[in-house]
């Protein structure tokens, strides 16, 4: 039953990004590119997602556990490090780059050509990259 | 008036919220595209690494299924240069890991619960983007 709905979230996920424009990079490029055409559309995305999303963390509040067991995933420490900030830079300098980002990557594969393979590889090797530097956070937290 | 894409991305907008409230409510788990994928990748999520394979499946595959069901097609409209997807996927890589979240796990899980973290994480991130596209695109005209 877990299985079932780790397949429904990722499939909704997947039509969701699909349906909603984001596995388009130049919608994303115009949502950035506020010196020349700008568009809006992703600010009714990102809204859009929120929503449900909010509902579903007071309903969370009262629940006791998650439907299919385990537990909720504490809140963390509301602490901004450093790698928090650099990360979330180097992250955002190529989203704006290629206009995708990881889920909108994977979404996009069976119709994103060499292109959208290309990217997705890049990133999954980015990935790796970040492995040693995860290491060190651990290390002096 | 209204543009008709925004209506597509506020309906798209709900139904990735309605997938990352199924994702918590039914498993506990908060819906991040570069944690879950990242995970499997580095195999530091290899204890739950059934959960994360079929999320990706369904990722990848609802798109496809939902294309060829309608006979419809998409694109992306990606850079064909070859120089730009690598630097920019190892960028969104490296970068989404190591601040521990992307768009969808510190933006829509993040700020819908009021999280600090999340919040300052797309604050960082949509300056960076808008930095990115000046430069890239206005400044030396590469993309």
């Amino acid at each position: 039953m877990r299985n079932l709905v780790s397949l429904a979230s990722g499939s909704l996920f997947g039509l969701g990004l699909l349906i909603s424009g984001m596995v388009d990079t130049t919608k994303v490029q115009g949502w950035l590119d506020i010196f020349g055409e700008w568009d809006p559309t992703l600010a009714f995305v990102l809204g859009g997602a929120i929503l449900p999303m909010a509902v579903a963390w007071q309903i969370s509040d009262r629940w006791r556990a998650p439907v299919l067991g385990g537990s909720f995933p504490m809140r963390p420490v509301a602490r901004i490090t450093p790698d928090l900030a650099i990360g979330s830079l180097i992250f955002g300098a190529g989203w704006g780059l290629a206009g995708l980002c990881p889920g909108p990557s994977f979404a996009s594969l069976s119709f994103g050509g060499w292109e959208g393979l290309i990217f997705a590889a890049s990133m999954i090797a980015g990935m790796l990259l970040a492995v040693p530097a995860r290491r060190i956070r651990v290390a002096t937290t | 008036m209204i543009e008709q894409s925004y209506i597509y991305g506020l309906v798209g907008g709900l139904i990735i919220g309605a997938a990352a409230a199924l994702y918590l409510l039914g498993n506990g788990r908060i819906m991040g595209a570069s944690g879950i994928i990242g995970g499997l990748a580095d195999g530091s999520g290899r204890g739950d690494w059934q959960d994360r394979l079929l999320f990706i499946a369904g990722l990848v595959a609802a798109p496809w299924v939902a294309l060829s069901a309608l006979g419809l097609s998409a694109t992306t409209n990606a850079s064909s240069s070859p120089a730009v997807l690598v630097a920019a996927g190892l960028l969104v890589g490296f970068g989404a890991r190591l601040a521990n979240g992307c768009t969808s796990g510190h933006g829509v899980c993040g700020i819908s619960r009021f999280s600090l973290r999340g919040i300052v994480a797309t604050g960082f991130y949509l300056f960076a983007g808008g930095v990115s596209v000046l430069l890239f695109k206005h400044i030396l005209g590469v993309i």
